[in-house]
């Protein structure tokens, strides 16, 4: 075995080593930076839909973001997008504007944004102003009539195959 | 080993240990300045002492700030404005100095793009330079967040959404960044780390290399003359400093860079003491609140022109959803400006009023900048959409427009 290929092995070996504790080192630094389990433990809100009143939606904070619950009334329009519960159908949406992020206030039957009158109406569907799109859904599960906001249950499945 | 003798004074004692006498002869009294420069050539000096300021300020506002979610809007807004001797004067300093210093990196980088002090060998002083608007730009980002109001709070908010991707929806990603789901005491922190240590700590590098790349090509002139350097400075030192192109930087130029400082300064502390409101929003003394969202978001002055590229577009075109070609346009104008050396065509180095279609050009996206600014700063709505998404359409013609215009000016001239 010559020098120079002795001494290119040494070198490729170091180079080797050195790589393998680099990447681990990144990976490491990377998992410093995740969500902590504190924090992923927090992300899950309880709502009990059985005592809501029809027509009087209620916000919910959920990660840190509004999450608007409607109970429907017998005039307001039926969406795909709707949770049933027996004979109930409820609206359940992120409260952030799709346009911007601002959070829209209801308005007698819609949601209205003060930053640039961007509306939802009673399904969430944007019907006037800026907005590109209905407002998001946020995963959840059913237990009864508990919902867990954070879990992802058939029913969030059902309603988000719907609005795709 | 150097040759130690007893030393006779206090310098030759270092400079028999330091080489200090032939050190300040490389760095200040034989570096070469050309003479043919003008005002806008102090503007990389007036940068070194803004970021002097703001490390300094910075210093003595870390002193007394509090990186937590209940404790940063109180430490900056009773502690530090009103308890600590002079803490309102550190914070208006620190907050107006880097408002003002974006001022000066755009003047600074437009007198390079008039003048061509970006090509033929001074690649590298164009792209460290970028380099130093991205990193000076995620400083002015990170710094935003820390007195934890409303606008801090909300501009983190939409900024880490951008990392979402619009339509690939990583939301993977802008929770890994944001360490929640939504901004929270892990995000602020971090970013609290990043203002602190790591960004000023890669800016400080960084600075170092951008000096460098300079001292090889050296300092470009107002009418872009080659000047043989050696030749000119042996003129100079002979005697005849009358007919060399050449001055040394210190302390002839030196001097000249301070008068304009003396200048910026008047324009700066006058700002500090009467007018720092500009770059302390109002909204922004109402404490964080993750349920409540301002009424208008906007980004700080310097940041509007790349924010209106972002919403310019509001209308979905070829199949492709409207945020998501405003935000294809928003990442090209990001990185763009760095590749400009090889976007001009032009072989040859002159200034803009020598290039009579690149003239043009350059007025054009001056021009253009300052309407997307203006327009990124108004609500979205009405003739306002159109006229955004106009001057985002002619920002993004204009660099496809920029290799060819330059290639018609160098045929012209005869060069290609």
């Amino acid at each position: 075995m010559s020098d120079t290929n002795r001494r290119s092995f040494i070198g490729f070996s170091f180079a080797a080593v050195a790589a393998v504790g680099g990447a681990a080192a990144l990976v490491g630094m990377k998992q410093a930076w995740d969500p902590l389990p504190s924090v992923l433990a927090g992300g899950f809100t309880d709502v009990e839909l059985s005592t809501l009143k029809p027509g009087n939606p209620i916000t919910v904070k959920w990660r840190g973001k509004p999450v608007f619950v409607l109970k429907k009334t017998e005039q307001m329009d039926k969406s795909d997008r709707d949770l049933v519960i027996g004979n109930d159908r409820f609206t359940i949406a992120i409260g952030l504007c799709t346009h911007l992020g601002c959070i829209p206030a209801w308005k007698t039957d819609v949601w209205k944004c003060a930053c640039h009158g961007g509306e939802f109406n009673a399904s969430g569907k944007q019907t006037f102003g800026p907005p590109p799109k209905p407002l998001d859904l946020p995963s959840f599960s059913l237990k009864g009539t508990k919902m867990v906001l954070g879990e992802t249950g058939p029913e969030f499945e059902k309603i988000k195959n719907a609005k795709a | 080993m150097a040759k130690i003798t007893k030393a006779n004074s206090l310098g030759e004692w270092f400079d028999q240990r330091l080489n200090t006498t032939a050190f300040t002869k490389v760095m200040m009294t034989e570096y070469w300045i050309p003479k043919d420069i003008n005002f806008l050539w102090a503007m990389g000096v007036v940068l070194a002492v803004t970021f002097k300021i703001l490390v300094i300020s910075g210093i003595f506002l870390l002193m007394y700030y509090k990186p937590d979610v209940n404790l940063a809007f109180d430490s900056v807004n009773y502690t530090i404005m009103q308890e600590v001797a002079y803490g309102w004067l550190f914070r208006h300093m620190h907050g107006v100095a880097a408002s003002v210093i974006f001022l000066i990196i755009y003047i600074h980088m437009f007198t390079g793009i008039y003048y061509g002090s970006y090509k033929k060998g001074r690649e590298m002083i164009w792209i460290t330079g970028m380099l130093l608007f991205v990193t000076f730009s995620a400083a002015g980002f990170s710094g935003y967040m820390l007195p934890w109001g409303q606008m801090s709070y909300w501009a983190a908010s939409v900024i880490t959404n951008l990392f979402a991707g619009g339509s690939l929806e990583a939301w993977g990603l802008v929770e890994w960044i944001r360490g929640g789901f939504t901004v929270n005491d892990a995000t602020l922190t971090r970013f609290f780390m990043l203002h602190v240590f790591l960004l000023p700590l890669a800016i400080i590098g960084i600075i170092a290399v951008h000096f460098y790349t300079l001292r090889i090509p050296h300092v470009n002139n107002q009418e872009a003359d080659d000047i043989d350097f050696d030749a000119e400075a042996e003129k100079y030192l002979s005697g005849d400093k009358k007919n060399a192109k050449v001055i040394p930087f210190w302390p002839v130029f030196l001097s000249k860079d301070f008068a304009v400082l003396g200048v910026f300064f008047v324009f700066y502390f006058y700002l500090v003491f009467f007018h720092f409101n500009f770059a302390i929003d109002p909204v922004n003394f109402d404490p964080a609140d993750s349920m409540k969202t301002p009424a208008h978001i906007y980004p700080e002055w310097y940041f509007l022109w790349s924010y209106e590229t972002l919403r310019g577009p509001f209308f979905d075109m070829m199949g492709m959803k409207a945020a998501d070609i405003g935000l294809i346009i928003f990442g090209m104008a990001q990185g763009i400006f760095l590749v400009f050396p090889f976007l001009d065509r032009d072989p040859d180095v002159l200034p803009a009023h020598k290039r009579p279609l690149f003239n043009i050009w350059f007025w054009l996206l001056l021009l253009d900048l300052i309407v997307l600014s203006v327009y990124g700063k108004l609500p979205p709505s009405g003739a306002n959409a159109y006229v955004g998404f106009a001057a985002t359409a002619v920002f993004l013609v204009l660099w496809i427009l920029l290799p060819i215009i330059t290639k018609i000016d160098a045929k012209r001239r005869g060069a290609l």
